[in-house]
């Protein structure tokens, strides 16, 4: 019986490797403007994808 | 570190620094909770005997479950260690200098007088003002002069209302259009805008060149003219509804959200986002108030416990709308878990001060449209450059190891240290926590993910059949 299923998703640590060009969204500019985070961006790295 | 919680029918483990999530039966869910204090043959025992009894489950089988736990431990899925605090400040190391995003305060005047905002009707606790078409170009030829490699740059056209000063909207795209091809730029626009001044040419023009635009619409009317109103105190919704729908009807697929504000007034906001449904908007923001403390708008320790459910509540509707074919998005529950962001953007914050400014009508810089008026934070001009480096370097160092209490957080990675302006507001430190504001983020990235798994899972169902 599978206990656990895990869901797909971007390894953090792999992320370190590829990841830091810097070109995606500043965090609330351009949205909500009064709450900051972060995991609703999208990455724009086009090399690392 | 791990977390777990339970919600919407699912057993839900997120492993922190992996940014790994697993959906878990009963069984493991126990499993996982005792898994770093007690020992695998007590464990297992403990386990075996609460589910004695229970058809199918044997002691062999939690025997199993502890292995595949172990195995997700082994291959880096599940009490991942973080290891990236050497790592932070990098990002804003190498990009140190760069500039990519600006908000230009186009008019610190507006046509509603709404008690509850942050800007004090759009003056910022100044004077009325409005910014001359030479100082947004300035701030332009500032913004790309700063860019370096960054192909992207993002310039909001923010207030006060903008469109008090359209015009000179107007003119600067068309400037940044015909500078940007020469320096390898995309200039992503925005409009943040109340809705009242909203006529053809902006639906167009808007339509045109705007990446996004920001409607402001607080839900029900009641809700909405209660502190929306013009200078002779009449609430704005009747005005203003059917402009933004003839807007976002002729928008196509362009980005739009209706953005709401929820208050002491309000905080059943549920009903204010189905209010936005029933009038046709599907692409949905509401933010908490930020208010003077003691203001009659703040919300109350009581209000948010009853916006937290209200969230829990949002991701049910969001799930039954899938459901019947009629989704909707809500700003803070978009989460992309195969593409979101890297490791480098999850501990750096959220730019401002550094990759991010605001720029007031008359040029000045500011770490962001929530420091504008507050004069210590002025870090120079649109002609000099910034000449503030110590406030600079105070944003430079704002990454998630900063905040103290980010160290015990399970949702650190996905909030990043949190709103400076927030975090100096509240504890009169750009490296504090706003805690309220931390309690609902939590709840928000709960909701979002379990709207995630549940989407996740029932593709996986989907295809199966």
């Amino acid at each position: 019986m599978k206990h656990i299923e895990t869901i797909e998703t971007l390894d953090l640590c792999e992320s370190a490797k590829t990841g830091g060009c810097g070109e995606c969204q500043t965090s609330c500019q351009s949205a909500c403007k009064t709450s900051c985070g972060i995991a609703n961006q999208t990455c724009e790295n086009t090399e690392a994808n | 570190m791990v977390h777990q919680y339970q919600l919407g029918g699912y057993n839900l483990v997120l492993d922190t620094c992996s940014g790994a999530i697993h959906a878990v039966d009963e069984i493991a869910y126990d499993i996982i909770s005792l898994f770093e204090t007690t020992e695998r043959e007590e464990l297992v025992q403990k386990i075996s005997e609460k589910y004695d009894g229970t058809a199918g489950i044997s002691r062999e089988e939690v025997e199993e479950c502890y292995d595949q736990v172990v195995s997700l431990r082994d291959s880096g899925r599940l009490f991942t260690p973080d290891t990236f605090e050497e790592i932070a400040g990098n990002l804003k190391e190498k990009t140190a200098g760069i500039i990519k995003a600006l908000c230009l305060h186009v008019a610190h005047t507006c046509n509603l007088t709404c008690s509850y905002c942050f800007a004090s009707q759009g003056k910022y606790h100044g004077e009325r003002a409005i910014m001359s078409y030479e100082t947004g170009k300035q701030a332009l030829d500032f913004l790309v002069a700063n860019s370096g490699t960054r192909r992207n740059l993002e310039v909001d056209f923010f207030g006060g209302e903008p469109l008090m000063n359209f015009e000179v909207v107007k003119q600067l795209v068309a400037y940044a259009r015909s500078i940007e091809k020469q320096h390898g730029k995309n200039f992503r626009f925005t409009l943040t805008t109340n809705g009242m001044l909203i006529d053809d040419d902006v639906i167009d023009f808007s339509n045109r060149e705007m990446s996004n635009v920001v409607l402001s619409l607080d839900g029900r009317k009641e809700i909405h003219d209660r502190y929306r109103v013009d200078y002779a105190g009449n609430g704005s919704w009747e005005r203003i509804v059917p402009k933004f729908q003839r807007l976002v009807a002729a928008r196509g697929n362009k980005g739009y959200y209706m953005r709401g504000t929820f208050t002491h007034a309000n905080p059943d906001f549920l009903k204010d986002i189905e209010q936005m449904l029933e009038l046709g908007f599907t692409e949905l923001s509401m933010e908490p108030v930020v208010c003077e403390p003691g203001d009659s708008s703040e919300l109350t320790k009581e209000d948010l416990e009853i916006v937290k459910k209200q969230h829990e509540k949002l991701a049910e509707l969001m799930l039954e709308r899938d459901r019947e074919g009629k989704p909707f998005t809500f700003y803070h529950y978009m989460i992309d878990l195969t593409g979101g962001p890297c490791i480098y953007k999850r501990i750096s914050g959220c730019g401002s001060g550094t990759e991010y400014m605001a720029v007031t009508p008359w040029g000045d810089l500011y770490p962001c449209h929530q420091f504008v008026g507050e004069e210590n934070f002025k870090l120079g001009d649109i002609w000099s450059g910034v000449m503030n480096h110590d406030v600079q370097q105070e944003f430079s160092e704002c990454n998630v190891y900063a905040h103290e209490e980010c160290g015990d957080c399970w949702a650190r990675l996905y909030c990043s240290g949190g709103c400076a302006a927030n975090a100096y507001h509240s504890t009169g430190s750009v490296k504090g926590v706003y805690k309220n504001g931390c309690e609902l983020f939590r709840k928000r990235m709960e909701c979002a993910i379990m709207v995630a798994v549940a989407r996740n899972l029932a593709e996986k169902k989907n295809a199966a059949e």
